[in-house]
């Protein structure tokens, strides 16, 4: 501060040649400062100030020194500049301050050259215009170069972008020529001198902004650098009211629709390749390219045209050649390429650059020629197991002055280029080894195992004894029904009808013998039948007994019947059968239920 | 040539390389369908096409952005202003799931392809899959040959493509592939009897009630074909095993999706699945029954169960009868009916009838869309009848049907198309058979060998060529190797072919015994060689024509996007990008929560691209709301800015081809509106925008249609382009050229005037509108005029 404040005290002599170029939206203050110290001290620094309004405008600040040596004009050095806060200065001023490579001694001269870039500073008047009005803007400054020392000598020059001029403030010496308007020369100057002044004029030229600009740079150490840009764009120029004509528009496009502005064109770098320019619905088909060995220029056209206050927003992307961007220093790479957008006359009001480096890559670093906002994210993209590194870098109002190269330094082994092929290649084969095992390999639960044939064989016993009750049930069947012809006989008395049924159940009881013997024969070549193959016997034995004991009962009953014998003779006879009958009906009944349950 | 000695049988690796041959004949087919369908994106560019694929879209993106259950619940408010629309439960939400899931199956293994994409690439995927299903399902028809035949046939057939082409993300795209697969699966079922593939057929039917509102086809044809196999006496418990379960599974899991609901079983395109569910059990019922009793008991019962059975039967039908008699569209929806009834949808629905694909299609469309195909399916359809089995008579059954829709409504060629593919295959394939077969006997090299196979019988053949084989090979010299080996070659395939046939036969059951097909049935097969060469070639150019016409078709005919015309201009292509230049206007530049009215075609484009709120869209649920929009475009100025007005509309859209010479615009369409609009609001009426039966726009044209609101946005300050006045797509200069709005201002036009967006304006200015008006005399009519109208518009 102490510093500050004495240079202050220094008497400054300078000559300023103030130059403002107001042909686009961007309006760009050239200031040329021959410096002079007057004062007693020597100095180390320069004060440049600007007003509120305009510094919240600037984009872009540079002081560059030209040393005179004889003739030639050489090494044109640019100052460090930061921003100060000097103390006792009148308020609503932004100061920032070059300072000088070397100290200027008493009487010491010097020519800084100062480069100022504003943006927004060209506000339209009227702020809403027809179709057919042409676009007036309005541009305010001061007369006098704002400075915190004495000015000696001072000329002003507005540029324009066309001659028309609808007004502007006239002082003396203010001079209107063609599309250039000159104030000045003024002479011993105050510090501080404040003359504002206004310069009304129509201007054309495509006030397009870009609210925001996403710029990703992805690199492919296969040897592609991917660019792709997406733009939010307004047209930020007097707003558009009342009707669009397409016929207006069409018919006499200079004359009703010279506000808006058909297309941009972007200076990309040479062999660019596969480009592209799209939006969220689709391609865009109105673009045009055209390259030569030191660039290649796209000229893109919106959708429609773009009138005040529209907007619109579109993707374009391309690919550059990987060795014309990314060198190598020792065992660091390093990305060496430009910062803003290939589009000269855009202002973008924030613009974030996504550099996806590729994975795997270690120690970053970045270093940007100007202060910017910067922070690491991760991306996931094809095949990617940990994710790429993206280094994101973040500036508001940005010019085309800030088209400046910036590095990214990293460190990456060549070795995991080859992780995602050899992943691939790795996968498949493993989806290929896994399908020969399975086809070679029987993973069924086995078949041979003893269990399971033991559970087999026993399902088959267990069906076989099924039948097996099936067939002794029907055997039982057959005796009811024998019984119940002996009770038919007894009340229609018809012996011929019961010998019949006997008949009929003889022949059946055969049948059933022989389908029981072969259950048997079944039953007795299993092993799983053992346990069950005596109670299976019994039953069969029992049931030929009971069988034989029925026909036996079924025989005597109907003898007598015929030979009409002596009632009590044969009920005896009988009775001694049907009770050895009820017995074993009783004894098959348990056997049955005995293999039932099993 | 080391595989020979590692496998015991050669007629095993014949087999082995056989499957392999046609795994890759299959894959090839795959990548045929799928690459076919990529002119559009080769010629155009990656997106997605016409209207409904827009909404497709627009859900997809929606359910990847919030997940399955947000999308579930999803009501609209975007649009059908101010009615809104639940898209969760009116939508199939097959195709959108399918897509959904693909992207993030991708996306979660990291590869970060667009939603975009993923749609626009999902037809073309799902039409290789469905050339896959075709040769599942032929194959179980007719065999290996036919399938792969049908397969290629239907990877590229131009019906088809039409549909399926690279971005048109349309319901059709996936339902042809669940269609098939369905089919398959029922016929896989009816000839195996396993009731897992009959699990498998519900699961697949689920997918195609999810996927389209053809599913009724599907529940229709198949009991269709079980009656006809009761009724033919083909009923077996294969035949029980392949419907039953279908019915009960398919019907509940159709029930889940929110769009059928109980529509699974209230509506009358549903009942003939229960009516032929309860038939076939009480067939099966019968046959029990005839199993357990005696001839002379069943006779009794079958007399008994009859005569209360009709009595029973009659009341119930009474009952239905009366039911669905009681509901106006006698519970069948307008589509179906109009499906039945041709006339039904012109006399009654105007929406349906004005949609061009729901129109009947020309015999030249036939040719346009299926080519050859159209001429082999009767070969096929006889090939089916020899003989006749469960699977062929199917199969007979589908195209006949399919025929029969698809004349009713150019849409459903869709439908006949597969069934098409199927015969054609199937009738190709049986020729090629027939020809090389009778080429290959009548060969001297190999005419030896047939010699030898006629004289030996059956199986025993086989072995002892095998064997006769085996010996050439192990005595073979180094030098004559590779001449028998090809002979070798020749024989086994003869060997196959034997095989083939035989086994075909014994399927059949045509004939008696093995050894007898050997000699006989075979010789009368045998063309003479000339003609068979002959007609082996006129076939193969045959299908060279096809191939060449469906590549036509698909490069040609089917890409182009529809949103994005190209014209062929002596200076080189011209493009015409209107559309979404309007799309983005509106998105870009409008505020979010504005209204747009639109005629409803454009309703799925502007939500989705424009992401703007509309009144009418492509999903025509609400007759009384388009015929609104109808109304307000052929009223008045100020009757439709009342209308609109009304409906919080702030921005009009309308299409307009007359400077550039663009056919379907809104002109052409607005018969359609006046139609629409008169029915439910009969102060708009038809003859009063035709002078003397005619629709015109010249200068006889009535003051009515001269004065309506899609006139005037149409041909607003048209005049001044050329002079005259002269609209290219109507061939006449228009009626009144010169004119002014008072409610609408121009806020946008095209490039090519394709789309004019139009804004209402606010109610102010209006006012002073009036005050103007009082000068002339001419506007005080109108607004006279208007007024009068105003007192009929039911908006007020």
């Amino acid at each position: 501060m102490a510093q500050l404040l004495k240079s202050e005290l220094v008497w400054w002599r300078s000559f300023n040649l103030l130059l403002v170029d107001l042909t686009s939206q961007h309006v760009r203050l050239f200031t040329t400062l021959k410096v002079e110290n007057n004062g007693t001290d020597s100095v180390s620094e320069v004060l440049l100030p600007f007003p509120d309004h305009q510094s919240k405008n600037l984009a872009f600040l540079t002081a560059t020194t030209t040393e005179e040596k004889g003739k030639s004009k050489s090494s044109s050095q640019a100052l460090p500049i930061k921003v100060v806060n000097p103390e006792g200065m009148p308020i609503s001023l932004a100061w920032y301050s070059a300072s000088l490579p070397k100290e200027l001694g008493k009487g010491g001269q010097l020519t800084l050259e100062i480069r100022a870039v504003f943006t927004h500073a060209l506000r339209p008047f009227p702020e809403k215009i027809t179709q057919a009005d042409a676009q007036l803007v309005v541009f305010q400054d001061s007369a006098y170069y704002l400075s915190p020392y004495v000015v000696k000598a001072q000329s002003f020059t507005v540029k324009l972008p066309e001659p028309r001029v609808e007004s502007y403030t006239k002082l003396e010496n203010a001079k209107l020529s063609g599309s250039e308007i000159k104030y000045g020369p003024y002479e011993n100057i105050p510090p501080f001198s404040y003359t504002p002044i206004v310069v009304h004029f129509a201007s054309n030229g495509p006030f397009a902004v870009a609210k925001d600009l996403v710029r990703e740079i992805e690199i492919s150490h296969w040897g592609n650098v991917q660019i792709t840009e997406h733009y939010n764009l307004i047209h930020a120029g007097a707003e558009s009211i009342g009707e669009f004509s397409r016929l207006d528009y069409q018919a006499r496009p200079y004359l009703r629709g010279a506000s808006a502005f058909r297309h941009l064109i972007a200076k990309l770098p040479p062999r660019a390749h596969s480009v592209y320019y799209r939006d969220e619905i689709g391609n865009i088909s109105t673009s045009n390219l055209w390259g030569d060995s030191t660039k290649t220029l796209l000229e893109i056209e919106p959708r429609y045209p773009l009138f005040g206050g529209w907007k619109t927003s579109f993707t374009i992307g391309y690919g550059l050649p990987l060795h014309d961007f990314l060198f190598q220093s020792e065992g660091q790479r390093f990305l060496n390429i430009s910062f803003g957008s290939p589009m000269n006359e855009l202002v973008i009001d924030n613009l974030i650059v996504k550099v996806i480096l590729p994975e795997g890559s270690k120690d970053i670093t970045v270093s940007v020629p100007f202060p910017i906002k910067e922070w690491q994210e991760m991306k996931f993209s094809h095949l990617d197991m940990v994710g790429r590194p993206v280094v994101v870098l973040e500036k508001t109002n940005v010019v085309p002055e800030h088209n400046q190269y910036f590095q990214v330094k990293y460190r990456f082994n060549n070795l995991s280029l080859f992780r995602e092929p050899l992943m691939l290649i790795s996968g498949f084969f493993f989806l290929f080894v896994a399908c020969i095992i399975y086809t070679h390999a029987d993973f069924t639960i086995s078949k041979s195992s003893a269990s399971y044939v033991a559970k087999l064989q026993w399902d088959e016993v267990q069906t076989a004894i099924q039948q097996f009750q099936g067939v002794m049930s029907r055997c039982l069947a057959i005796h009811d029904k024998l019984e119940a012809s002996l009770r038919d006989l007894s009340r229609t008395g018809d012996a011929q009808a019961c010998k019949a049924a006997r008949k009929a159940a003889d022949s059946s009881l055969k049948e059933l013998s022989k389908e029981l013997k072969s259950l048997l024969a079944f039953l007795q070549s299993s092993p799983q039948a053992a346990q069950i193959l005596p109670k299976v016997d019994e039953l069969v034995v029992k049931e030929k007994e009971l069988q034989e004991k029925l026909m036996l009962k079924h025989s005597i009953v109907v003898d007598a019947f015929e030979k009409r014998s002596g009632g009590r003779d044969t009920e005896s006879r009988v009775a001694s059968i049907q009770q050895k009958i009820t017995a074993l009906r009783l004894e098959v009944d348990d056997l049955l239920e005995v293999i039932d349950e099993i | 040539m080391a595989a020979p000695e590692t496998s015991p049988t050669p007629s095993s690796l014949r087999n082995a390389f056989g499957h392999v041959f046609s795994f890759f004949i299959l894959i090839l087919i795959g990548v045929l369908a799928f690459s076919i369908r990529l002119f559009s994106v080769i010629k155009y560019e990656s997106v997605i096409h016409e209207f409904d694929p827009y909404f497709n879209y627009r859900v997809t993106q929606f359910l990847t952005k919030n997940g399955i259950y947000d999308f579930w619940n999803w009501f609209d408010d975007r649009t059908w202003y101010p009615l809104g629309r639940v898209i969760g439960g009116t939508v199939y939400p097959g195709l959108t799931l399918t897509a959904g899931t693909l992207w993030w199956l991708l996306n979660s293994l990291n590869i970060p392809l667009s939603v975009e994409t993923v749609c626009v690439f999902t037809a073309p995927i799902f039409s290789a899959f469905a050339s896959w299903a075709t040769y599942l399902l032929t194959k179980e028809v007719k065999g290996a040959g036919a399938g792969l035949t049908a397969a290629a046939l239907l990877a590229m057939v131009p019906s088809y493509i039409s549909r399926s082409v690279a971005g048109s993300y349309d319901n059709e795209a996936v339902a042809i592939f669940a269609l098939i697969f369905t089919f398959y699966l029922y016929i896989k079922t009816l000839n195996t009897g396993s009731l897992f593939y009959a699990t498998l057929n519900s699961i697949a039917y689920f997918y195609m009630v999810c996927s389209w509102g053809g599913y009724t086809f599907i529940i229709n044809l198949i009991p269709m074909h079980v009656l006809l196999c009761i009724v033919t006496g083909r009923y077996s418990s294969r035949l029980y095993i392949a419907y039953a379960p279908l019915v009960v599974l398919g019907t509940l899991l159709a029930a889940l999706v929110p769009v059928v609901g109980f529509n699974a079983v209230m509506t009358s395109e549903h009942f003939a699945s229960f009516l032929v569910f309860i038939i076939i059990h009480v067939v099966a019922l019968v046959y029990y029954i005839k199993g357990i009793l005696s001839p002379r008991m069943f006779k009794v019962a079958v007399m008994l169960v009859l005569s209360v059975g009709l009595v029973i039967c009659c009341t119930v039908v009474a009952v239905l009868i009366a039911l669905v008699a009681s509901s106006p569209t006698k519970g069948w929806s307008g589509r179906s009916l109009s499906l039945l009834d041709p006339t039904y949808a012109s006399k009654y629905i105007p929406i349906i009838a004005s949609v061009s694909e729901h129109q009947p299609p020309t015999w030249p469309s036939y040719f346009m869309d299926l080519n050859i195909l159209a001429f082999l399916v009767p070969a096929g359809i006889v090939a089916c009848f020899l003989p006749l089995s469960d699977a062929s008579s199917f199969v007979i059954l589908y195209i006949v049907t399919s025929v029969y829709f698809s004349g009713v409504m150019v849409r459903l060629m869709l439908v006949l198309a597969p069934a098409a593919c199927i015969m054609s295959g199937i009738a190709l394939s049986g020729a090629f058979d027939v020809l090389t077969r009778s080429l290959k006997f009548q060969l001297p090299g190999t005419s030896e060998i047939f010699a030898s196979d006629a004289v030996d019988t059956g199986s025993e053949s086989v072995i002892l060529n095998k064997d006769g084989a085996k010996e050439d090979k192990s005595e073979d010299s180094v030098k004559e190797r590779p001449s028998k080996k090809s002979k070798k070659k020749e024989k086994e395939k003869e060997k196959e072919k034997e095989k083939e046939k035989e086994k075909e036969k014994e399927n059949a059951g045509t004939l008696s015994s093995r050894s007898h097909a050997g000699t006989s049935s075979r010789r009368p097969l045998v063309l003479p060689v000339e003609a068979s060469v002959i007609a082996i070639f006129l076939l193969v150019l045959l299908v060279a024509f096809y191939v060449v016409h469906c590549v036509w078709a698909a490069a040609e005919a089917y890409s182009a996007p529809s949103i994005v015309l190209t014209s062929q201009s002596p200076d080189g292509l011209h493009v015409f990008d209107d559309f979404r230049e309007a799309y983005a206007w509106l998105s870009h530049n409008t505020d979010v929560d504005d209204k747009v009215a639109s005629w409803w075609d454009y309703g799925y484009q502007t939500t989705a691209m424009a992401n703007r709120t509309v009144i009418v869209d492509n999903n025509t649920w609400n007759n009384t709301h388009i015929a609104t929009v109808g109304t307000a475009m052929s009223s008045p100025e100020k009757a439709a800015w009342e209308i609109f007005n009304s409906l919080d509309v702030k921005y009009v859209l309308v299409v307009f081809g007359g400077l550039v010479g663009y056919p379907s615009d809104d002109i052409n369409k607005f018969l359609w509106m006046v139609r629409i609009g008169g029915g439910v609001f009969p102060h708009i009426k038809e003859p009063d925008y035709l002078r003397d039966g005619q629709y015109r726009i010249d200068s006889q044209a009535t003051p009515t249609m001269l004065n309506c609101l899609m006139y005037k946005l149409s041909y607003y300050r048209f005049v001044e382009t050329d002079g005259k006045g002269f609209d290219r797509v109507r061939r006449t200069e228009i009626g009144k050229k010169y004119f002014k709005l008072t409610h609408f201002e121009e806020v946008f036009t095209t490039h090519h005037w394709m789309v004019r967006i139009y804004k209402l304006k606010s109610p102010r200015n209006r006012i002073r509108g009036k005050t103007k008006k009082s000068k002339s005399k001419s506007s005080s009519t109108i607004s006279s005029k208007s007024s009068r109208t105003r007192k009929k518009n039911p908006w007020n």
